[in-house]
């Protein structure tokens, strides 16, 4: 076998990874395996191995829960054939590659800089000088938009072509947000420190990265979570969830214009983060989420307090949701703007909310389930047009489904806690790979250990880095006034790609 | 129309009265306080993710704390944290609080510019820089501006353009690559302006102060005019925090 199949959250000796010649590893992957139905790249990264470069991709296949992983030797001698030629999915992943690594690539379409990281391999590269695409026509203009933004939101540069008021071209620069995180971990040794990267990779999604880091850790650690503890560890991800897409909702309604909308869900939010604080002291959750252990256990005066302010927030919600999507001023604005199509969405691979506004069945939580997610037999929420209205109520629909799974895991949860397990160190020469579907989509956290099971590589992606692409693609003949709902709809992450 | 009205209606009163003494739910961590309870000395100063924790005396750096909270479940005599959320001050060292001190955090009147109150006391326009912020003192600030907070019922508001405003609020350990911006963005804003720093990350660097992906030398050039700890911050922090340094003084 050139590949070995494991599941989400399982730790395998790094030895049992086949080791490729690199024409070998590019076919298994690039056109062997993605080609099967629902496959797709969770994780492509390298990391250096003796003087040279070690490559692992992780192939996710969905139909059958499982994930391929394999790896590849290479020492950057001489430019390699790439993956993306073959399949445009790894576009974004070779790119990192190349400028982590000063891989170079002889038939690459695209490789331009990632996010400037202050380790890369081309220091003559700077955040500055983005070679961005160009068109030479006096018909024509651009408009540069950015890094710092009209709003409260991360920095990023929009470079726009414009025919008039007609987007042509997007390209979008990022990398402004690199606080160096992934060397970080290796650096961090404290498992606190740790703990407190991983909730401040993105603060918009405390939950879903610091969950994938525990469960990554527990499964290097040989930890088995129990019960109650996946428990609460599955209401916080699906409460975080209801959290930022009701923001979102507001946000979206701001961008259009409908003030009432944007008032109402902004409130609706307030009560939703201030339970995060009554549970663990923090409106965004950081602290609730430990390896090993909880610091804030689920009381049934906590889970009361839930249901009470579920049912309260539901009224509300449902009324001026009611109103938002049968308002034809709003309908008009949602409606065919900024859409991705099923095959497009299949080519760049998007994830989460990006892929099922789209007909694209990806979703963790029922392919490669975590925590409770199996219990609860998630069915995915498709929409299928790929537009702004699309994005608008899958969260919509979202919502009302967190609110159910919340309701049906709180029935099941006994307080009896047992003893708390205790937590022993990583196993020596380990890699593990965990899958969290998060509000935003599939996050994946890898990790590798060396002798003494310290961490030798600690990869990180955030579903924005699937995405980002896909907001584009998705402007293009669109009028340039339409961009902010266009790109408030994706929600994507700055800080999460930009690590 | 008369759907708008009747959810309109059906909020009701969502706004918070008084900022000033509104009570937060829940088991905020706000405003340390650190007895004289003897402790082992290396533990104490081992288990901070930050180095926040400093030893004889005993002492904590809010503007380098994460509010994690590890060091009050170890050793609760030693520290613990109260709901009291007004933690702005303006100077950086009053931020270290020290074992037996119970002070109220405030700002020391000598140290605001006389500007300050006579221009901005009124309205005060703030431009927003996210310097590798990890967007959740960025959401944080924009809860200021919610129904239930309404920071602009102050005069207190966040513009679009640096030419608009009257300061600068950062968020962030402050990247190298958003380094230039930040200063591009500060030089573009009249005379006289402001610096607020919101958060620990802003502070301090956070967990992330010895990143060599990290530049702070902006901070080298300028007195900061207001320190806000939080992480991320809570709005009521930095909504009392501002009213504090531009209210009018005798």
């Amino acid at each position: 076998m050139n590949y070995i199949s494991i599941r989400n959250n399982e730790t395998i000796p790094l030895s049992a990874i086949p080791e490729l010649g690199y024409a070998a590893f590019l076919e298994l992957n690039a056109m062997s395996l993605i080609k099967k139905a629902s496959a797709h790249c969770v994780s492509y990264f390298g990391y250096p191995d003796n003087g040279k470069t070690r490559l692992i991709c992780c192939i996710a296949n969905d139909d059958q829960h499982i994930i391929y992983v394999s790896s590849a030797v290479v020492d950057g001698s001489g430019p390699l054939p790439s993956f993306s030629r073959q399949n445009l999915v790894f576009e974004k992943f070779e790119r990192e590659i190349h400028e982590n690594h000063g891989i170079q690539y002889s038939d690459h379409p695209w490789l331009k800089p990632v996010r400037y990281p202050f380790n890369r391999a081309d220091k003559k590269q700077s955040v500055e000088g983005y070679p961005f695409f160009k068109i030479e026509s006096e018909e024509l203009h651009e408009v540069g938009v950015g890094p710092i933004h009209a709003g409260i939101i991360e920095p990023g540069h929009f470079r726009f072509i414009c025919n008039g008021e007609q987007i042509l071209h997007l390209e979008i620069q990022l990398g402004y947000q690199h606080r160096g995180i992934e060397p970080l971990f290796l650096e961090k040794k404290k498992l606190l420190q740790r703990s407190t990267l991983a909730e401040n990779i993105a603060g918009d999604s405390v939950v879903g990265h610091s969950l994938a880091f525990v469960n990554s850790w527990e499964s290097l650690c040989h930890f088995q979570p129990d019960r109650e503890l996946k428990l609460s560890r599955t209401i916080a991800l699906e409460l975080e969830r209801l959290a930022v897409h009701t923001g979102d909702l507001g946000a979206i309604c701001m961008d259009i214009g409908y003030q009432l909308g944007s008032s109402v869900y902004g409130r609706l939010r307030t009560p939703l983060i201030n339970y995060f604080q009554q549970w663990c002291g923090n409106r965004l959750a950081k602290g609730l989420i430990r390896p090993g252990k909880s610091d804030y256990p689920l009381t049934k005066t906590l889970t009361d307090e839930l249901l009470r302010l579920l049912a309260e927030y539901e009224k509300d919600f449902e009324e001026i949701s009611e109103e938002l999507f049968s308002l034809p001023s709003a309908l008009a604005r949602f409606e065919k703007t900024g859409v991705i199509t099923h095959e497009q969405a299949l080519t760049l691979g998007t994830v989460g909310i990006s892929a099922r506004m789209s007909a694209v069945k990806r979703d963790i939580r029922s392919s490669h389930p975590h925590d409770l997610y199996g219990e609860l037999q998630h069915q995915p929420l498709i929409k299928n047009h790929g537009d702004v209205h699309s994005r608008a109520r899958l969260r919509k629909k979202e919502i009302n489904q967190s609110i159910e799974y919340i309701r049906e895991l709180i029935q099941t949860l006994h307080v009896a806690r047992p003893e708390p397990a205790s937590l022993a160190g990583p196993r020596a020469h380990s890699f593990a790979v965990s899958l969290v579907e998060g509000w935003r989509g599939e996050i994946c956290h890898c990790a590798v250990t060396g002798e003494n099971g310290e961490l030798v590589c600690y990869k990180i992606k955030d579903p924005s880095f699937h995405n980002w692409l896909a907001i584009a693609l998705a402007v293009r003949n669109n009028e340039i006034s339409d961009f902010p709902v266009c790109n408030k709809s994706f929600d994507l992450s700055y800080c999460g790609h930009d690590l | 129309m008369l759907d708008n009205l009747k959810i309109l209606f059906h909020q009701g009163k969502q706004y918070i009265p008084d900022v000033t003494t509104a009570g937060v739910p829940g088991i905020f961590r706000g405003r340390p306080v650190i007895s004289t309870e003897n402790i082992p000395e290396a533990e104490w100063t081992a288990l901070c993710p930050t180095g926040a924790l400093s030893a004889s005396p005993a002492g904590i750096d809010l503007g380098k704390c994460t509010f994690c909270g590890e060091c009050a479940r170890i050793f609760p005599g030693k520290i613990r944290f109260t709901a009291d959320y007004k933690m702005a001050v303006n100077e950086r060292d009053k931020l270290v609080i020290r074992e037996a001190d119970d002070p109220v955090l405030q700002l020391n009147p000598e140290r605001i510019r006389k500007e300050i109150s006579s221009f901005f006391s009124g309205s005060l326009k703030l431009r927003q820089v996210s310097a590798g912020g990890d967007n959740s003192c960025e959401m944080e600030l924009n809860a200021c501006g919610n129904v239930n907070f309404d920071m602009g019922r102050f005069g207190i508001e966040f513009v679009a353009s640096p030419r608009h405003a009257d300061g600068i609020v950062i968020t962030g350990p402050i990247t190298e690559n958003m380094a230039k911006p930040l200063q591009i963005c500060y030089d573009a804003i009249p005379e006289p302006k402001i610096i607020i720093l919101a958060g620990t990350d802003a502070i301090s660097g956070g967990i992330f102060a010895d990143s060599p992906a990290i530049n702070r030398s902006f901070l080298e050039r300028y007195t900061v005019d207001l320190y806000i700890p939080g992480n991320p911050i809570h709005p009521l922090s930095f909504i009392n925090g501002v009213l504090e340094l531009i209210r009018k003084r005798k």
